[in-house]
């Protein structure tokens, strides 16, 4: 059972690939860009999860992949146009397909008509040129054939005269292509079961394609002490009629075709229809170039690998490997130069070499007061050693590093059904799919993007008439970009829409008592109003967004990532939302601060700048808030000895240093502390795993002395200072001069 | 139902102890909670967290916090030396360690031979005292682990009664 729970984890994993890939097929073809390769790739994958959810009984998944199949199969054929509109057609039923596939991953039931359309637009696609794609009409057919199968049992199977003769084809069935006799001979290696392949299931598809008998030869099987439990001892041979086309034969077959010997022979080929079956006649010419493997020549070779079986079965299955790689073509070569990793054990790893990094910073200090020139080779070792951990450290980095390709692979279909719901027309572009950022911080940054398109689609572009009205072309444009710059990953979402109305926001900041009725704020202070906790500005609450719950969500989300994200926008003529974010969520560039007799770590990206200030840059604000004036810029000050009650602090900020730390909203605070220390990497260990989350505190690290640093969270700090306040001191004014 | 054997079979159940100090008083915990036994190393303290909370050491590479016992049953602060030890403890699929005087003995006791806390008004502050046993004659309090630090750390520290996130100077004030 629980096999049974790990295959279906992998089959869900595999899916999310595929859907993804397929996602990018599908843009592609719908640019134009597409060919026939990319045609075969949109079906591979549909028929690949058709495939996985047919093992494992997902059957309105495999109803629904069958039909989306089929069509495919027509398009790639040629048989059927790719259109533009036929293009949106399967860009729907993919999009329906992915919820079918998350439907049967999390065992909900999504409502009896959710595919209907899907389903009816591919059927009457699939209707222009001819063919019927709905399964159903054969289906009494199918019914009869599974009660004359059950009642000859495993017979119908196995044993020679295996006459399942099906009725005639169903009527709805008969098309333009002739019915036409194919004669298959089917012998199944080694290969073939251990990779969990089941015949049995290839013949049922065989048997929908039309008329169909099975013989099934035994003779191969060796006496029972001799009879290896994964070996292939039965061939089958099965006369087939159908109009369906050989390559509907094949595509049953696609992925055995390493592992097994097939030779599909026409008996009445069309231009020849008259003549008696002759054996050896040659495959027909190849619609498609995906051609079945030549490999399907002697049958008498396919009682070869019996033989050759019991004796020297890995060389046989090492054969089929090599065979899967190479005759697979395309992208299937990846598959066999990755392996699948438990995260927990790459997690490990990391785990591990950050304790190497602590223990070489432990060793470098220890050995700090040592000449090097008496122990040349003591600090040659050392500096030898720092440069390979450091290697070590971003080659285990790399292994938790994925292509952000797989969060951006749903926004096409986010923005397709936000551009319907809203009656826009929105095109997405997206560039740098290919950044690598940390998994954890992946699988967190789908919600945020998710959120932030909405709000793009919904506030951002305007509906084609207003477009129009202001001078642009009616379709909007969403631009989402990724982006290394330095230690960190910035992710643009640009529109081309109208922009941020700072005069509403403004309003409704005033309105919801954000924003003081008589402050004054920068252009950009109004904009990133929009991240403050309850603010919305949607006139009308819809569904899409406008509950006043998005965006602070948004930041939140992003904040506890280690990220940062801003909105900057331009009247008129749209708003972009910048994040970033960084690489990796183990490691922190950081500043070690000294505070009393506390150290202390402050992220390197909030710092803006630090200074010793001059008496007259302190102000003070009834006789409690001392604010720094800088650059024409007032500044609140927060002493963090105060916030955090360390002892032995400096009280005078003239004395003492002012780091200008930077909040996610861009305002700032001047941070006191006593000194700078210096800059170093560190690396992040959570205090949540034995303890509590503490305010103030983001995280904890382990410095080259073997003691425990924290890490600073400055949003926290920023909060116990005004919730709070610092008051617990001394007052300001008779406040020692330290 | 319990048949004479089965309750036989019950009062042979032993439970082993470590037993230590603090001040005068002498109490235990099961000895499979415990990892490791080692001597008080200075600690990066937590800001903002009650008394009882001497802060955080590094184990290994993990961030292990340290309770104070003696501040934890109301007393002040232990004023820890070298020669104080730090008991650490897996709770709840946590690490933490507990700062207490000195450790004196490993006590294998029957499990009938503890016995339940007195219901009396004194106590009623204690829930996370699980028995009492007499070892010679001494008496021995038992702590119950998980009830001392389930649910929040911080509420855990905080059912001496001490407000949460407030630091020694306001509790004095």
């Amino acid at each position: 059972m629980d096999d049974l729970a790990q295959f279906k984890q992998t089959f869900f994993s595999e899916c999310e690939e595929l859907l993804g890939d397929l996602e990018g097929h599908l843009m592609a073809l719908q640019a134009g860009e597409g060919d026939n390769g990319t045609l075969n790739a949109v079906f591979r994958a549909i028929h690949s999860i058709k495939g996985g959810a047919g093992a494992f009984g997902f059957e309105r998944l495999v109803a629904f992949a069958h039909i989306f199949e089929t069509v495919l199969d027509l398009m790639r054929d040629g048989r059927l146009e790719p259109t533009p509109d036929s293009v949106l057609v399967v860009l729907h039923c993919a999009d329906i397909l992915s919820d079918l596939v998350k439907a049967a991953q999390t065992g909900t039931e999504l409502p009896a008509e959710h595919e209907s359309d899907g389903r009816k637009s591919l059927i009457d696609m699939a209707a222009t040129v001819g063919v019927n794609a709905d399964p159903h009409a054969a289906d009494e057919a199918m019914a009869a054939l599974d009660a004359q199968l059950a009642a000859g049992g495993a017979d119908a199977l196995m044993d020679e005269p295996a006459p399942a003769k099906a009725p005639e084809p169903a009527p709805a069935a008969a098309a333009k292509v002739p019915l036409l006799k194919y004669l298959v001979k089917f012998a199944p290696r080694d290969a073939l079961y251990q990779r969990a392949n089941e015949p049995l299931i290839l013949i049922r598809e065989l048997r929908e394609l039309g008329s169909f008998i099975a013989r099934a030869n035994a003779d191969a099987i060796p006496p029972l002490d001799q009879i290896q439990p994964e070996g292939a001892y039965i061939k089958w041979e099965f006369d087939i009629e159908t109009d369906r086309g050989e390559q509907a034969i094949k595509d049953v077959f696609e992925f055995v075709l390493d592992d097994c010997d097939l030779e599909i022979t026409c008996l009445n080929p069309p231009d020849a229809a008259a003549e008696p079956a002759v054996a050896e006649a040659e495959d027909e010419p190849e619609p498609v170039a995906e051609a079945a493997p030549k490999q399907a020549a002697a049958p008498a070779a396919a009682a070869a690998p019996k033989a050759e079986a019991t004796a020297a079965p890995k060389p046989a299955a090492a054969k089929a490997e090599a065979g899967g790689g190479a005759g697979g073509g395309g992208g299937d070569t990846k598959a066999v130069r990755s392996i699948r990793v438990d995260l927990d054990r790459v997690d490990k790893l990391v785990n591990m070499v950050g304790e190497l990094v602590i223990t070489h910073a432990m060793i470098a200090q220890q050995t700090e007061h040592l000449h090097a020139d008496q122990h040349p080779e003591l600090a040659n070792g050392l500096a030898e050693l720092s440069h390979h951990i450091r290697d070590l450290q971003e080659s285990v980095m790399a292994m938790r590093a994925q292509p952000v390709k797989s969060v951006f692979a749903r926004l096409p279909r986010l923005v397709r059904e936000l551009a319907m719901l809203t009656n826009k027309k929105i095109r997405l572009d997206m560039s740098g799919e290919n950044t690598e950022i940390d998994k954890t911080v992946i699988e967190q940054l789908g919600d945020p993007l998710t959120h932030m398109i909405r709000n793009s689609c919904d506030h951002g572009i305007e509906t084609p008439e207003d477009r129009t009205a202001a001078g642009k072309p009616p379709e909007g444009v969403i631009h989402v970009s990724a982006d290394q710059r330095g230690g960190r990953i910035v992710i643009e979402i640009t529109d081309d829409g109208r922009g941020i109305n700072r005069e509403k926001v403004m309003k409704k900041a005033i309105e919801k008592k954000l924003v003081a009725p008589d402050a004054t704020l920068s252009n950009e202070e109004i904009d990133n109003l929009i991240f403050l906790p309850g603010f919305s500005t949607a006139d009308t609450v819809s569904n899409i967004s406008g509950r006043g719950v998005g965006m602070d969500v948004v930041r939140q989300n992003i904040q506890s990532l280690g990220g940062r994200v801003h909105i900057q926008s331009r009247p008129g003529q749209g708003s972009s939302f910048i994040l970033t974010l960084p690489l990796t969520l183990a490691v922190l560039d950081g500043m070690v601060l000294k505070v009393g007799v506390q150290s202390y770590i402050l992220p390197l990206a909030n710092i803006v700048e630090s200074l010793r200030p001059e008496k007259d840059q302190i102000n003070v604000v009834a006789n409690q808030s001392e604010l720094l004036r800088i650059r024409g810029e007032y500044v609140p000050l927060v002493y963090l000895h105060r916030i955090f009650k360390v002892p032995s602090g400096i009280n005078d900020p003239t004395k003492a240093l002012v780091i200008i730390v930077e909040m996610e909203d861009s305002s700032k605070m001047g941070l006191v502390v006593d000194e700078i220390i210096g800059q170093q990497q560190v690396v992040i260990k959570s205090l949540e795993e034995n303890f509590d989350p503490i305010r103030g505190v983001g995280a904890a690290t382990i410095l080259g002395n073997g003691r425990v640093s924290l890490i600073l969270d400055v949003a926290g700090i920023k909060h116990i200072a005004e919730h709070e306040g610092q008051g617990r001191n001394p007052p300001r004014l008779t406040a020692p001069a330290a | 139902m319990a048949t004479a054997a089965e309750q036989a079979a019950r009062s042979t159940r032993t439970v082993q102890l470590v037993s230590f100090t603090v001040g005068n008083e002498e109490y235990g915990v099961d000895i499979m909670a415990v990892r490791e036994i080692r001597a008080w190393s200075e600690t990066t303290p937590l800001p903002n967290t009650p008394e009882v909370v001497r802060g955080v050491i590094n184990m290994r590479g993990a961030i292990v916090p340290i309770f104070d016992l003696r501040a934890r049953f109301g007393m002040p602060r232990t004023e820890p030396t070298k020669y104080n030890v730090v008991i650490i403890v897996s709770v709840s699929s946590r690490i933490v360690g507990i700062l207490v005087d000195a450790v004196s003995d490993i006590i294998t006791i029957n499990e009938d031979e503890i016995r339940p806390m007195p219901d009396m008004e004194q106590v009623s502050g204690l829930g996370f005292m699980e028995g009492l046993i007499t070892v010679g004659d001494r008496m021995v309090g038992l702590i119950g682990l998980e009830r001392m630090f389930s649910g929040r750390m911080l509420e855990a520290a905080d059912s001496t009664g001490k407000p949460l996130l407030t630091g020694p100077s306001e509790a004095a004030a």
